[in-house]
Parts: C-alpha cells; structure tokens; sequence
C-alpha cells in the first residue's frame, strides 16, 4: 500500500479525477427487469400512499370521503386502474422471479427463462383487462344512456 | 489504394504518410473514444478517428492504430493483448469488454457507416482516456483475503482434495481480475462503497475450497452492508465477463453460504 501510494500523492488526490458517465450502459436483461421493478414499486408506493391518505379522509369528515370516492368512480380513473394493474402484477411476478434467483440453487441458469415467463404472464392478464376495462371506459365515457 | 477502398479516397487521403498500407479488404470505420487529459481537460470528451479495419482486427488493433499512425497521446492499458492478463477492459459499444477480445467481423454495421464507441469503464476515476486507477478496485479484492488461510503444522506433500471438491469452486479460479464485472454494476457505480462482484468471486474460491480455514472469517466480511447483500441481481456482470464465470450464481452462493450454513 505505501509502495503503490508514495507516487501517487505527488499527483492529484483520488477524488479529484472524474469518472466515465459517457453512453446509457448497455446492460443485460436482468438490468432492465430490474429497473422495471424499481419504478413499478414506486407508481404502487404512490398509489398505496394515496390510498392511504383517502381512506384517512373518513376520520375527517365522512362526506369529505365520500366527494373523493365519488371523483373515482369518472371513467377515467379505469385509466389509472389499468396502470395500477400493470405495475402491480410485473411487481408480483418479478418479485417471485427475483426470490427464485436468490433461494433455488438453479435460479441464475433460468432467470432469462423466468423473465420470459414474467412477462407471458404479464401479456395474459393485462390484454383481456385492458379490453373489459377500456371498453368499460369506452361506453361509460361516449355510450352512456 | 484496395478495390473496396477505391471509391473512398478522400477518406483515405486522410490517413497519416507514415501509416502503413491500407490492406486489401478492410473497410474504414470510425472509433469514437471518450478522452480525459488531467493536464489540459476539465472533463472528459469524445473524439472520433476515421481507421482502416478488417473483420479479423480486433477493436485492440484500432486503438494501436491511432496511437501509432494518428494520435500518440492515446493513453489504455494492454499487456498481453490475448485476453489473459485482464488489462484492457473497457466500455465498447456500450457494454464492458476486452479490446483484445472483441472481433470487427462482430461490429460491423448491417448496412451504412461502421461506428464504434470506446470508454473507460464506469465506477473508477479516470487517470487518462481509458486508463483509470484500479486502486479501490483492489482494495476490495485485498479487503476479502484473496488467499489461502490455514493452521497448523505444513503438510509435507501437497494439501490434497478430492476431484468433487476441486469442482466445487472451479468456476471462480477463472478470474483475471480486469474489473469488467465490477464496473459494470449499477449498485457499484452508485454506492462507491460495494465490494463488488470481483471480489465476491475471489472470496468465493477461497470459501468453497475444502483446504481453506478462513471460510467464516470471510463470509463475516461479506455479510457486512457493504458485502454481498447489496447484489440486485441485475446479470450485468455475468454478461460482462471475459472469462464466462457465472459472477451472480457465484455471488448467490455466498448468500445462501450465509443464510444456511451458519
């Protein structure tokens, strides 16, 4: 250590030269699914912190809640419900991924397996709720009696 | 100058007098390389040089071509330059590899202009262009006790194991230490303070190794917020190494070692 260093200190300290930031890393799948899981987690943080925060309306005032619970029933919160869909079932299913890769000894050999899994589940339920919730949208928005 | 290069020679006109003859088949590609002088630059910056290349070239080849023929003060690491010495890591197209590694014939562009990104890799302050210091790098590396602990009177004859138990760890004996796993985590360009997976696979030859008596006294080590418990398994490294060690299923290992070994 004191061999390595005794040059270096004539030179600028450590923290003075910069670190490459340069192009987006090209990463592997797994990153991706990674970064997928970390904002999926966020929007349902935000989403429960909200929730929280309408069902607390109760304590306040009854009929404030029932104003809030009321603007949800617009048609166009199934928009939201769609994406809180979204989020919350890539969440579930990557979350179990991600369990498998750290408990079952054979989880590193199939992860990209497992992504591939995670995201024909995905596929399977989001695209019928996507259709029942948007033509609900639809007919509730432009159809309604 | 080359029939593939005949249609091409205002390019080829830029080429310095002293370099040598375009060979027949190459191709001219551009090499755009993240730079850094400490003496002149506040910043690093990219430049980019027009270089002749054939399919058997590596992206090593290019950048001793524009040290030799067109700029001299390109600064990298290389030492053996066939992949075993793990010094020339660095950030091509993206992703972490070795220049000496990686073959033209895989980066040439379907259709159109060739091309290539070259940067140093992430993580690690840049001393010069793609040369950083690895210092913290090794400091981890060192941090793990990357080497055999025993007790004890010295054997007479070699420490023997079985067949199964040299298996056991064989996968992690492969590392050259050229730092592409490490810098190519996100958790380590953002903490600064991770071990890494380098060092996690170096501690992990030692711990799966039936001779070695410091198997505790390491995973204590990697048990710490700075260890092991910090991998999100994100794969990059796997994918970045260039010696194919499966860097995450050794790093996985650890922690199962940690929740049920003890």
């Amino acid at each position: 250590m004191a061999g390595t260093t005794a040059t270096a200190a004539e030179t600028r300290p450590r923290e003075e030269y910069p670190r490459a930031k340069g192009t987006l890393y090209r990463g592997d799948l797994g990153m991706w699914s990674w970064v997928a899981h970390r904002i999926t987690g966020v929007l349902t943080f935000f989403f429960l912190f909200v929730h929280v925060l309408d069902t607390a309306l109760v304590r306040v005032s009854p009929n404030a809640y029932d104003t809030v619970i009321s603007t949800y029933k617009h048609p166009v919160m199934i928009l939201f419900e769609l994406g809180l869909l979204a989020a919350v079932l890539f969440h579930a299913f990557n979350g179990i991924r991600v369990m498998l890769i750290d408990f079952w000894s054979e989880g590193t050999r199939f992860q990209r397996p497992m992504l591939w899994t995670v995201v024909g589940l995905w596929l399977v339920l989001m695209i019928p709720a996507a259709i029942s919730m948007l033509t609900r949208a639809i007919t509730e928005l432009f159809g309604g009696h | 100058m080359t029939a593939t290069l005949s249609n091409n020679d205002s390019t080829t006109a830029d080429l310095p007098s002293d370099a040598p003859p375009i060979p027949e088949g190459a191709t001219m590609v551009t090499v755009k390389i993240e730079r850094f002088n400490p003496e002149v630059d506040e910043d690093l910056h990219w430049e980019s040089y027009r270089v002749p290349a054939l399919p058997t070239d590596r992206v090593l080849n290019l950048l001793h071509y524009i040290k030799w023929y067109i700029d001299g003060t390109l600064t990298f690491r290389r030492s053996c330059a066939h992949g075993v010495c793990g010094s020339d890591a660095m950030r091509i197209n993206g992703v972490n590899r070795l220049a000496c590694k990686v073959l033209l014939k895989d980066m040439f562009a379907k259709s159109g202009e060739t091309t290539i990104t070259v940067e140093p890799i992430k993580g690690l302050p840049v001393n010069k262009d793609l040369l950083v210091d690895m210092e913290p790098f090794f400091e981890a590396y060192r941090a793990i006790k990357p080497y055999l602990v025993t007790s004890g009177n010295e054997p007479t004859r070699e420490r023997t194991q079985s067949i199964a138990e040299r298996e056991r760890f064989d996968d992690t004996t492969k590392c050259i230490l050229c730092a592409a796993c490490t810098t190519s985590c996100p958790v380590y360009w953002s903490e600064g303070s991770y071990f890494g997976p380098a060092a996690i696979v170096n501690a992990h030859r030692f711990i799966f190794d039936s001779r070695d008596e410091a198997t505790e006294e390491r995973l204590d080590i990697l048990n710490d917020q700075d260890g092991v418990w910090r991998c999100r398994t994100t794969f990059n490294c796997t994918d970045a190494c260039p010696r194919g060690i499966q860097v995450t299923k050794a790093i996985q290992e650890v922690k199962r070692a940690l929740m049920f070994r003890r």
